[in-house]
Formats: structure tokens, sequence, C-alpha cells
């Protein structure tokens, strides 16, 4: 009955994590999964995309339900926006089928290939947190399965204590079955974008707070190996008649993201040319001529989808980071004290020699969901390369990160950060927020049998 | 069925999750309170595996566990009662460990007993079913499941602890030499199903070595060597992914002479 034995990873390739594989396409195929791993002792834990940077989607020697099959939109209404999808449905599927009518997801992430489900679990955010908050606020209904077989419909207020701990709840208390989400109406496939250098971090976070209200989207750039400069790119969505092709530029042909490279070299290919940058050095020089090339403020229309999916410009880009893959770990920070916590962390890095290679920053907005990682302040992403020989060292850096964050009132994202204690996650929870949670996980899930390699290592 | 719970239960411990930067080797090892076994669990743990040990003898296993999770200052192993001659138990056991374990990167067959008939010109079939029960039988329903998990998941590495006495039919213990024959054949095979799927299969084929079956040796025991000698030339063949491997490695080439020794001779010779 269990012949899959799969071997699966995160979207960094840093983790290898074998389960056993299940595809349900039903509610029923998920509630007899439920029903197997009780008798077989194992525990499940579902996964959609597989996008999540750490073990949020894993479970090693359990099993996993890839939800990738259940992926319709079952319903789609062209005058309201709303659309109600089963929790396969990837962003991609999702603003094929919504751009034409002239609508877009509230919510995106930088990648197109995860899945509502996903998207829910981890409650993700955009650039455009400081203004329109995460996924969950644009939710107005979804159905899930609990590990008891109830099927449970929540909107915020039908069920409102499932609603907001379900969506956030990395996946713990149920599992999702249908999705209702209300979309954004555009009035072209293009997006107008600022660009403007910021020479230190103080600039960079002092940008991003003065000039989020003027904008609907805003996110910075950070060279984190030496010099602090950096570029920040805000967007607005164009109003009705600002755009005179409006009817073409939605249109999906319009938005594909070129396939090659200066026309010539398929992208697919790209990553292996980009492995040897894999260095501080190199590093360095492309983050310095990425800072050159804005250095004179200027404004572009580019579409939604190369303005928003900056991941997926290079396909398999993730696998340039070499054999041991890597890992991205986000820091939310009060606007209080980001500059002082950053200010400490990057220094810190720097001189044990282990920069990371890329620093995205964005503004946030608290939220009422019951694991929320988003606070009023920034939040500061990294990637760092992992290789056998700097994980003893890397470990360190990180722990000591994770020290300032707390001591600053930071908070963490469990779809990125991957080292972050059982310890750590109480206290930036607080004990109260983890009682409640393992009230109502006691309560949807009796026999504890959703965990995921992510549950034991916060919660375990 | 025996014990399934182990200590693992009882003591309510984990093993430390795996993260990008703590990567976990994951071993099971069957077989492994006493000898070479027990020697296997201490070199694994010192390299940082997670493993859950498999043995029939709860009292040694459980102190064997508790001195190597006291030397790691942290979880590393986890202790199993189960004899291989209840071959039933094992699909679900194997589970279990894997659940436990959190995925499987190695598995160890080191499960084996040696009962010599008492003399070259002794039989005795009941201690030749033990030995085919436990040695052969019992590797070969461990195998079975692990070798499909690991086909389908397309990694991992199989370890079976063979014998120099498998590599011919000789006068003095027939039932042990056609055991560890049978394993290595059955090894061979797994070998040539598994590598296309990334698998790697290691028979090792220890001499004489200094531990409690060194007893059962019929006549005298040269090269003799400490069960930790052989637990560190296994690992260096598990790193380097090998096929087969003698501990001592100077065996490679006494084996090659006696594998060719022709019948004439072979049967007029007392060893």
């Amino acid at each position: 009955m269990l012949n899959t034995f799969t071997q699966l990873e995160n979207f960094g390739h840093s983790l290898k994590s074998p389960a056993y594989l299940i595809q349900p396409k039903t509610s029923e195929d998920i509630y007899e999964a439920f029903r197997l791993a009780k008798k077989l002792g194992l525990t499940v834990t579902a996964r959609g995309g597989g996008r999540s940077y750490n073990d949020a989607a894993l479970n090693a020697g359990g099993i996993v339900l890839d939800t990738s099959g259940m992926n319709q939109i079952t319903s789609w209404d062209s005058a309201t926006g709303l659309v109600r999808c089963e929790p396969g449905v990837t962003l991609e599927m999702l603003w094929h089928k919504v751009l034409p009518d002239g609508w877009w997801p509230p919510v995106v992430s930088g990648t197109m290939f995860t899945t509502l489900g996903g998207c829910l679990s981890a409650n993700i955010h955009g650039k455009n947190n400081f203004k329109m908050g995460t996924i969950g606020e644009h939710v107005v209904e979804f159905t899930a399965v609990l590990p008891t077989g109830a099927e449970v419909t929540c909107s915020p207020k039908l069920n409102g204590d499932l609603f907001y701990s379900m969506i956030s709840g990395l996946g713990m208390l149920g599992i999702f079955t249908s999705v209702t989400l209300q979309m954004k109406h555009i009035y072209s496939g293009l997006i107008e974008v600022n660009a403007w250098p910021t020479s230190t971090l103080k600039q960079q976070l002092h940008d991003l707070e003065e000039n989020a209200p003027n904008y609907d989207y805003i996110v910075g750039w950070l060279d984190t190996i030496q010099t602090q400069h950096g570029q920040i790119h805000a967007a607005t969505s164009l109003k009705e008649g600002d755009d005179p092709e409006a009817a073409k530029t939605v249109q999906l042909n319009y938005q594909q993201l070129p396939d090659r490279l200066f026309g010539v070299m398929p992208k697919s290919l790209l990553h292996y040319f980009m492995t040897p940058f894999g260095n501080n050095f190199l590093w360095g020089l492309v983050n310095t001529a990425k800072y050159v090339s804005a250095l004179r403020k200027h404004t572009f229309r580019q579409s939604h989808a190369a303005f928003h999916f900056l991941l997926d410009y290079v396909p398999f880009w993730e696998l340039s980071y070499g054999r041991g893959g890597l890992i991205q770990y986000q820091s939310f920070l009060p606007k209080e004290t980001a500059l002082p916590a950053w200010t400490e962390m990057l220094s810190f890095a720097k001189k044990r020699g282990l920069p990371s290679y890329l620093g995205v920053t964005k503004r946030h907005r608290p939220d009422k969901f019951l694991l929320t990682h988003a606070l009023d302040g920034f939040s500061l992403a990294m990637d760092f390369k992992v290789t056998d020989r700097n994980r003893a060292e890397l470990s360190k850096v990180i722990q000591e990160y994770d020290r300032i964050v707390l001591e600053h009132g930071g908070r963490f994202y469990f779809a990125k950060n991957s080292e972050t204690t059982a310890e750590t996650a109480l206290a930036f929870y607080g004990e109260e927020t983890v009682d409640k949670f393992k009230k109502l996980k006691k309560r949807c899930d009796p026999n504890g049998l959703l965990e995921s390699d992510l549950y034991r290592r916060i919660f375990g | 069925m025996s014990d399934l719970s182990g200590s693992m239960n009882e003591t309510q411990e984990k093993f430390a999750p795996a993260t990008p930067l703590n990567p976990r080797h994951r071993a099971i090892l069957v077989g492994a309170s006493v000898g070479l076994g027990a020697a296997l669990a201490r070199k694994l743990a010192n390299e940082g595996y997670s493993l859950a040990l498999v043995s029939r003898q709860k009292e040694k296993l459980d102190a064997l566990c508790a001195e190597i999770n006291q030397a790691a200052g942290e979880m590393r192993a986890a202790a199993y009662i189960h004899d291989v001659k209840n071959y039933d138990e094992v699909p679900d056991l194997l589970r279990k460990m894997v659940a436990d374990l959190g995925g499987l990167d190695t598995f160890i067959f080191s499960a084996g007993i040696n009962l010599p008939p008492g003399g070259i010109d002794k039989y005795n079939f009941e201690y030749d079913r033990q030995m085919v029960e436990v040695n052969l039988i019992g590797a070969m329903a461990w195998l079975t499941p692990v070798a499909e998990m690991f086909q389908s998941a397309k990694r991992g590495q199989i370890v079976g602890i063979g014998s120099v006495a498998g590599d011919r039919g000789r006068v003095g213990n027939p039932g042990y030499n056609t055991s560890k024959a049978g394993l290595h054949t059955f090894l061979e095979a797994l070998r040539n199903r598994l590598t296309r799927h990334g698998v790697n299969v290691l028979t090792v084929k220890p001499g004489f070595m200094k531990t409690d079956m060194l007893k059962a040796a019929q006549g005298g025991t040269p090269l003799a060597i400490e069960p930790e000698k052989a637990a560190s030339d296994i690992y260096k063949a598990m790193q380097k992914r090998r096929q087969t491997v003698y501990t001592l490695f100077l065996w490679q080439y006494i084996m090659l002479v006696i594998r060719h020794i022709p019948s004439f001779i072979f049967r007029r010779l007392s060893f």
C-alpha cells in the first residue's frame, strides 16, 4: 500500500527528507490517508509546490500528501472577482485564469509555483504587505478536512477561531480542500515601477517607510556582502485609461517571461553558468554592477509577471548554489529596532566571512492570524550558500542572528527559516499563542496525525 | 510479537531534527548489541549518525545506547528489541524506525550466529537450520523491504556482514558456510538490481575477529583483529561506496588463493 517512498527536498535543496508520497484527488482520499496513518502509526503532512525554503512540506519517514493533483479552479466570477480553487492550484494557474478578465491575485509570492494550500498555511505576504496584508486577509472562505474526518467550512464569521488559526497554521490543524479568494481589479497588464538607489541600510529603511504609502508595492534590494548599497523598486498599478493598449497587455502571451537570455541562450541552462559566481568576490561584482545600473532614478513599465515573479526569471536558479543548496534567513523587526538589529547582524556576518549574497527588504504591517510573522516594521531576507565546509560556522552565525532578532523584538517566517529552534519559536510567538495553538491542535487533531519536520522542530 | 515500542517510547526522547546546517545520517543496524555490531554502532555514532539499533538482547542493547548517548551528549542511538527470526515483525518495525529516525540513509545487517557441529565428521541439522534462519533468512526478511524502500527513493546504502567463510564450502561448518554464501549471493543480486537506482550495496567479508564468535572457529584463528578495526574498515568502505570489502584487507588475497584451489585438492584438505 505504501510503495511510494520518495526522496523529497526543500526549495533550496539543502534538506533531504524521504517520505511515503500519496497523491489525493478528493477529500475522501485525504481522509483515507489519515486513517492509513493512524493504522500504521505514521504522521501526515500536506505538500503543494514544494517552494518552502525550509522543512514545512517535509515529513521524514512519514506520509506526505502531494496535493498538486487537486488543481481545479472550480468557479470564477469575472464580475465580482471571486474565485474558488482546489488547494493544489498554483498562483500561476490562478493569474492565468483571472488576468485576461482584468484581475490579479491580491497577494503573490516571489515565485508563481506556490500552491494556494501552501500560501494559506504559511499565510504568505508580497511586496504589498504594508497595504494589502497577507493572503489570508483576502480569503473569503475555505473548506478543510480535519484529521478526525470532519470537513469544516471557515470564514472570518463562520468558525472564526479556525479561520484565523488554520491560515498561518503551517498545515498542522487540517488540510485545505477549497479556497475562495477575492481578486484585485487591474486596468492594465503593466505596472509602473520607480527605481532609485540607496547608499546605506539606514537610507533604505527610511525610503521604504516614507515612500510605502504612495505606492502599491515596494521592495528593497541590499548588497549585504560589503557596501550596504541598495536599490528600491516601488510600483503602482495603472489607473483606468493609463494604458492605451490595456486590452493587449492583459493577454497571457504579453506576460510570459522570456525563456531565452539575449534571445539566444535557453534560460533553463543559465543556472549552470551562475554556479561559478557562488563566492563572495564574484557576487560582490554582480551586486556592484546592479547598483551602478540604477544610480539614476528612473521609471519604467513592466508586466505584472515580470515585476512579481523575480524568482522564476532563471529557472532552477536554486541549483546554482551547488550540492549543499541554500538556506534563507528572514527576520521581521519593528521599525524602531530594525536598523540597530540589522547593522549588528550584517557586521557580525562580515566579520565571520559569511555574508549573504542577496538581501531583500520589505515593509510590513501586523495581522490578526494566530501564528503571524508580520509586524509594523520591516523584513530582511537573506540567502546563504551551504557547503560541507561552512555548515558549522554558518550555524553559529544563524544562532547569533536569532539571538539578536529576539533581543530586538523581532519575528520569523516559517516558509523560510530552517534553523529556528523550539525555544526561539516559543520566545517570539509567546507562551499564550503557543498554548492557544496547541489547544486548537488537540481539538482538530486529537491523535496527533498531522506532523511535519517543521512542526517537530519548532513545537516538538 | 515482541516489544515493538523499544526504549524510544519509554524515554520519550527524540533524535535531534535534521536541518540544512545540521544534517543527520540515519542508519539502522540489525544485530547491534555485541561484537562487530556494537563496534560499528559506536563508530557510526562517533561520526554523528542517528542510529536505530536492533537486537534481541535488551539489557546489552540498552546499556550500549546509554553509553553512546552519554558520550555524544545527545540522542544518537535508540534501542529496538527484536529477534530476527520473527520475520513477520519486520515491516512494522522498519516503518516505525524510519519514522523515528526521520528517514533512512544506511541499512546494516550484522546479525549472525555461528554454531559449529563439533568436528569435521559431525552433523547437526538443528544448528544448520538456526544459522540459515538467522544469517540468511533473517537478512532476506529485512533486506527485502529495505531494498524496496531504497529502490523507490532512488537513494541509500545497504551493508551486509558476510564472512570469508562464505567464499567456499569447507569441512568445518557446512551450515555456516552455506548461510554466508547465500547471503553473499543475495547481496550480489540486490546490488545488480539496485545500482541502477542509485543504491549502493556493500558486502563485508570479515576474517577472524576477537569477539565471542571466535570461540566457534574451527582450528586456528590467524590474523584475528579487534572488532573496532573491522568497524573502521567498514566505515571507510561505506564512505567510498565500495562493493565488497575484506577485513583485514589481506583476506582478499588469501581468499583469492583459496577460491582457486581446485576441488581435487580442496577435498583432501582438513580446514
